[in-house]
C-alpha cells in the first residue's frame, strides 16, 4: 500500500479526502461528496462550463489543454450518443498520482465524469484503468456499484431527468493507449494504434461519437471546482495556470511522494524542501521534471516555477507531475539508454519514423553504453531524434525524441567523454552486429 | 451468441463473460477484459481461449490474435503460479530497480521471462508499474510491493511459497 505524505507547503484539494476512507461511499458524502453534481444539475451545462473555464484548470494528463474549453468544444446536439472517457492508463514513467486518487477518492472520479456528462450532454462515461491496476479497478468497481446502489447513477440521477451510467474498464499493458485515440481504440476492443487527426475526438471519437476525453485527476478535480467556484480555484495557482495539481516526486530525494502543491510552485522548493532534498546529502545533478518524455533540466536550471507556461519556456515540460531527480552518481549514457529502451519497447510501430527512430537509438547506445561508440554516435542520434519530431500520429515519436535531445544536448561532453573513456581495447561494434544485438 | 454450449470457462466466468459482452455499445469493447480475465483463470491465452472468446464476441480468431499479440500482459505460454514482475524503468532503477531483479534472478535461479521447474515462480522485468514514489517497486501477479531491499523480497518470497501471499484477481 502506497503509504501517504505530507508538507505544510501543500494545498490540498484534489487530495482533500486522501487518508480519510473515502472509497467508502458514506464517507464520502460525509465530506461533501455528490454535492457538485447535485449543483452541477441545477444550474446546467452552460455554467458548469463557464465555472470550469474560470478555473483555468489545464489537462493533468501533461498536455495542458484548457478543460473547460476542452468540454465547450462538443457539438451541442449529435445524432451519435456522445461519450465522456477517464484516462487512468497512467503509463507514464515517473507518474503515479492517478494510482493515489483510485486508491483514496474513487468516488471524486465518479462525480467528476457525472459533472463532464452532465455538461456536454452525454449519458454514459467510461472509466479506464491501466491492465496493471487491478486493485484499484477493483475499488472504482465497487464504488460504482455503491454508487447505483444509492440511486446516484442509472435512471433519472437526482430527480433530474436525465440518466447517466459508468462502465469501468481494463487495459493489458501498453503505454501508447494512454494517449486520447488510442485509448479509444483500445476500448473498442482493437490494438491499441493511434487515429490521425483531425477529426477530434471531440466531434469523432469512441464509437463515432463526441467524446470528451480526460485525465483522471483532471475528471477529479472537477466537483472540487464547482464547490469552491472556478475564481477561487484559479487564484490558488499562477497566471493562466490555475489551481493545485499533484506532484509525484521519485528518484533520489529523501522524502519521495505525491504531494499536492499550488501551480507555479518552485521546483527547486519541492526538490529541496518539500521532498525533503537529495538522499544521503549528495549532489544534483539533473531532474526530469514531467515525467520521462520531457527534457532533462540541469542541476542550475531548477529556479523555475511547476506550471505549464513557466516550464516552456524553460525548454521543457509541466508533463504528467512526475518530477525524477538524479543525483551526481547518476550516468546520464545509462540514464539515456533506459529511457530510450522504454519507448522502443512502446511504439506500437505504426508510424515508421518512430518505430525505426526508437530502435536505432536504442542499437547507437547500447554500443556507446557498451564501450564500443563512437563520437559520430552523439550525432547520430541527435540527428534520429531530430527527424522524429512532429512526424508521427500520436506523440509517443516526440514523447521519445524529446528527453532524448535533452540528454544529448545538454550532456554532450559527458557522452564524449564516456566514449573516449571506454575506447581502450573495445573495437567499434559493427552495424551489423547491432542489428543481431537489438532486440 | 452470448452464451456458449461447452466453454472451457468455470461457470463463474461464463456467466461473467454472458453479461460483460452486453454492456457496451459494441460487443468487441468486452475483448481486451475478457482475455485478461480469461487469462486470470486459464493461466495463459491458449488457443481454446483465442477461439472461445473469438465465439463469443462474434469475431474472428485472427481478430483475437491482433488484438492479442499488441497488449504486453498478455501472454500465450503459461507463467508460474505466482508471477514476479520487477519494474526497472527510471524511478526504480534509481532505487535499485535492477539490484531487485538481479536478487529476484539470483534466487529463483531463472532470468527474463523463466518459470522456476517446480512452476511456482515466474520472473519478468516490467516497464513503469506506477509505483514511482515507492520505488523500487514489484508486482507479483496483480499485487503491489512496494519500497523492496533483496531482504524483503526474500520474506515474500517465502510468504508465497508457504501458500500465504494474498493474490488479488
Amino acid at each position: 500500500m502506497p503509504s501517504l505524505v505530507s508538507h505544510p507547503d501543500e494545498v490540498k484539494v484534489v487530495s482533500r479526502r486522501f487518508g480519510m476512507g473515502a472509497a467508502e461511499i458514506d464517507k464520502y458524502i460525509e465530506l461533501d461528496g455528490y454535492k457538485a453534481v447535485q449543483q452541477a444539475i441545477a444550474n446546467g451545462p452552460a455554467w458548469i462550463i463557464d465555472t470550469m473555464k474560470a478555473s483555468g484548470l489545464r489537462g493533468r494528463g501533461g498536455a495542458g489543454f484548457p478543460t473547460g474549453m476542452k468540454w465547450s468544444f462538443v457539438p451541442k446536439t449529435s445524432e451519435k450518443p456522445k461519450y465522456v472517457l477517464v484516462n487512468g492508463d497512467e503509463s507514464e514513467p515517473g507518474t503515479c498520482k492517478d494510482h493515489v486518487i483510485f486508491l483514496h477518492d474513487p468516488h471524486a472520479v465518479i462525480e467528476g465524469t457525472m459533472i463532464a456528462g452532465l455538461a456536454i450532454g452525454s449519458k454514459m462515461g467510461f472509466i479506464y484503468l491501466r491492465g496493471e491496476y487491478r486493485y484499484l479497478l477493483k475499488i472504482v468497481e465497487k464504488a460504482v456499484a455503491d454508487a447505483y446502489a444509492k440511486g446516484f447513477l442509472g435512471k433519472n440521477i437526482f430527480g433530474s431527468g436525465v440518466d447517466f451510467d459508468i462502465i469501468t474498464q481494463t487495459g493489458a499493458g501498453a503505454y501508447e493507449v494512454g494517449e486520447e485515440s488510442a485509448l479509444m481504440e483500445s476500448l473498442e476492443g482493437k490494438r491499441g494504434v493511434p487515429r490521425i487527426k483531425p477529426p477530434f475526438p471531440a466531434v469523432v471519437g469512441l464509437y463515432g461519437g463526441p467524446t470528451v476525453i480526460n485525465n483522471a485527476e483532471t475528471i477529479a478535480n472537477a466537483p472540487h471546482i464547482l464547490l469552491m467556484g472556478g475564481e477561487a480555484y484559479a487564484k490558488l495557482g499562477s497566471e493562466r495556470n490555475g489551481g493545485t495539481r499533484l506532484f509525484g516526486i521519485s528518484g533520489h530525494v529523501e522524502r519521495p511522494g505525491v504531494y499536492e502543491l499550488p501551480m507555479g510552485y518552485s521546483l527547486r522548493k519541492a526538490i529541496y524542501e518539500v521532498a525533503g532534498g537529495i538522499k544521503d546529502g549528495k549532489k544534483l545533478k539533473a531532474v526530469v521534471p514531467g515525467g520521462s518524455s520531457c527534457p532533462v533540466l540541469t542541476a542550475d536550471e531548477i529556479d523555475v516555477g511547476l506550471d505549464f507556461d513557466q516550464m516552456g519556456k524553460a525548454g521543457t515540460m509541466l508533463g504528467s507531475g512526475g518530477i525524477v531527480v538524479l543525483d551526481e552518481s547518476v550516468s546520464i549514457v545509462e540514464f539515456a539508454l533506459r529511457v530510450i529502451s522504454f519507448y522502443q519497447h512502446e511504439s506500437c510501430g505504426w508510424c515508421i519514423p518512430c518505430r525505426e527512430g526508437t530502435d536505432w537509438i536504442k542499437k547507437t547506445l547500447t554500443r556507446v553504453y557498451n564501450g564500443g561508440g563512437s563520437k559520430k554516435d552523439v550525432d547520430n542520434v541527435q540527428y534520429l531524434a531530430e527527424n522524429m519530431m512532429g512526424r508521427t500520429f500520436c506523440p509517443l515519436g516526440d514523447a521519445a525524441a524529446m528527453p532524448t535531445l535533452g540528454f544529448v544536448k545538454k550532456f554532450r561532453k559527458e557522452f564524449e567523454d564516456y566514449i573516449e573513456g571506454h575506447k581502450a581495447g573495445t573495437p567499434i561494434i559493427t552495424v551489423e552486429q547491432l542489428v543481431g544485438a537489438g532486440h | 451468441m452470448s452464451t456458449v454450449a461447452n466453454t472451457i470457462f468455470s461457470p463463474e466466468l461464463a456467466a461473467r463473460f454472458d453479461h460483460l459482452v452486453t454492456i457496451y455499445p459494441l460487443r468487441r469493447s468486452a475483448l481486451i477484459p475478457m482475455l485478461l480475465y480469461a487469462q486470470d483463470e486459464v493461466g495463459y491465452i491458449s488457443e481454446a481461449v483465442v477461439s472461445e472468446i473469438a465465439q463469443r464476441i462474434g469475431i474472428l480468431e485472427l481478430d483475437v490474435r491482433n488484438v492479442l499479440s499488441y497488449y504486453s500482459m498478455l501472454r500465450t505460454k503459461p507463467a508460474g503460479k505466482y508471477n514476479v514482475q520487477v519494474c526497472t524503468n527510471i524511478s526504480c532503477m534509481l532505487r535499485g530497480g535492477y539490484e531487485i531483479l538481479d536478487h529476484c534472478k539470483h534466487k529463483l535461479g531463472i532470468g527474463h521471462k523463466g518459470v522456476t521447474p517446480d512452476g511456482v515462480f515466474s520472473l519478468e522485468e516490467v516497464e513503469c508499474i506506477g509505483a514511482c514514489c515507492w520505488a523500487p517497486a514489484m508486482q507479483v501477479n496483480y499485487d503491489f510491493h512496494d519500497d523492496l531491499t533483496p531482504g524483503k523480497v526474500d520474506v515474500l518470497f517465502q510468504m508465497y511459497r508457504d501458500g500465504q501471499g494474498k493474490d488479488v484477481k
